[in-house]
């Protein structure tokens, strides 16, 4: 075995993580997730407001993994080279009374500058501008292929009433790993 | 005229739409990866009733989530409702929302300041 596996689980433990998943993001997973979470979230007793709120910001979340996530080139020679991976992580913790969830996903480098530009101009919106700008991209924008509709990431910063915490890590000339740390404080 | 019925299931809402007493209630939950397909129906139902609706419709709207592609989606049936009130029709879009959900009131103002047609915001308890 190649991981310190006990590394890995002191690491989680330490971040109380609830939940976390690596690899591909399918509808059938979704669902699985959420259930699980539904559950973890009623057995904790956490108060109804709570508990949607965590729900509702989860599911932008992961569909977000579920639409934008780019495909990569798989790592080897030959047959292998000409594989596509479509692979993203995700993990949800609660540590000193809020709920942390973390999504990573590659990202083609030329949609790093475009997608950071989104996100710094959400960043800089206030509660109310936050509302307006919602109800502008609902009522004006459109729906794009992939099913969503630019509304998840304004969504997700008005319903936690925090900025969006992002990173970008270059991975390779083409490609870039996109973090997101999303709070939500109770 | 008829009645529509759709079953729910852990991402999609219930829909029962009885376009003989003008009655449209969409229930549950409302989170599927692609909500355009699922939605698609019943837009097409409401353009049905649209050429000759009941002259008094009634819509309960009672989320528990729903996910922003849906949001997109509940906009164009409100749009179709919009245009039925535009034509003379009485129509009140009764929006539920659980006590302290503020998230859920706030979504209900949203489309109420969008789409010209009544309104009611409604709590229930949890």
């Amino acid at each position: 075995m190649m991981v310190d596996i006990f590394d890995f689980y002191d690491k989680m433990e330490r971040n109380n993580i609830m939940l976390s998943f690596k690899g591909d993001i399918t509808s059938e997973l979704l669902t699985s997730i959420l259930q699980i979470m539904e559950n973890k979230l009623d057995n904790m007793q956490e108060e109804p407001k709570i508990k949607r709120k965590v729900y509702n910001v989860l599911v932008e979340c992961l569909q977000n993994l579920y639409h934008h996530m780019d495909e990569i080139p798989s790592i080897g020679d030959g047959a292998e080279a000409e594989k596509k991976i479509r692979s993203a992580i995700f993990m949800i913790g609660k540590l000193d009374n809020q709920y942390n969830i973390i999504t990573g996903n590659y990202i083609r480098s030329r949609n790093v500058e475009g997608l950071k530009t989104r996100l710094d101009e959400i960043n800089k919106l206030s509660k109310e501008e936050l509302k307006d700008y919602y109800k502008l991209v609902l009522n004006n924008g459109e729906m794009s292929d992939k099913g969503g509709g630019g509304l998840g990431m304004i969504d997700i910063a008005r319903k936690t009433g925090q900025k969006l915490n992002y990173h970008f890590q270059p991975v390779d000339d083409n490609y870039s790993f996109f973090s997101l740390n999303i709070k939500i404080a109770q | 005229m008829e009645k529509v019925i759709i079953e729910g299931t852990p991402k999609t809402p219930t829909i029962n739409f009885d376009m003989i007493v003008g009655l449209l209630e969409i229930k549950g939950r409302s989170i599927p990866e692609n909500s355009i397909e699922f939605y698609k129906p019943l837009v097409e139902h409401l353009e049905r009733y649209a050429q000759k609706p009941q002259s008094n419709t009634n819509v309960n709207i009672q989320l528990e989530y729903f996910n922003t592609s849906s949001s997109k989606c509940i906009l164009d049936v409100f749009k179709k409702l919009e245009s039925i009130h535009k034509n003379g029709n009485q129509i009140v879009i009764n929006w539920y929302y659980e006590q302290d959900d503020e998230d859920m009131l706030e979504a209900g103002e949203d489309y109420q300041a969008i789409i010209n047609v009544p309104f009611k915001m409604i709590e229930v308890q949890e």
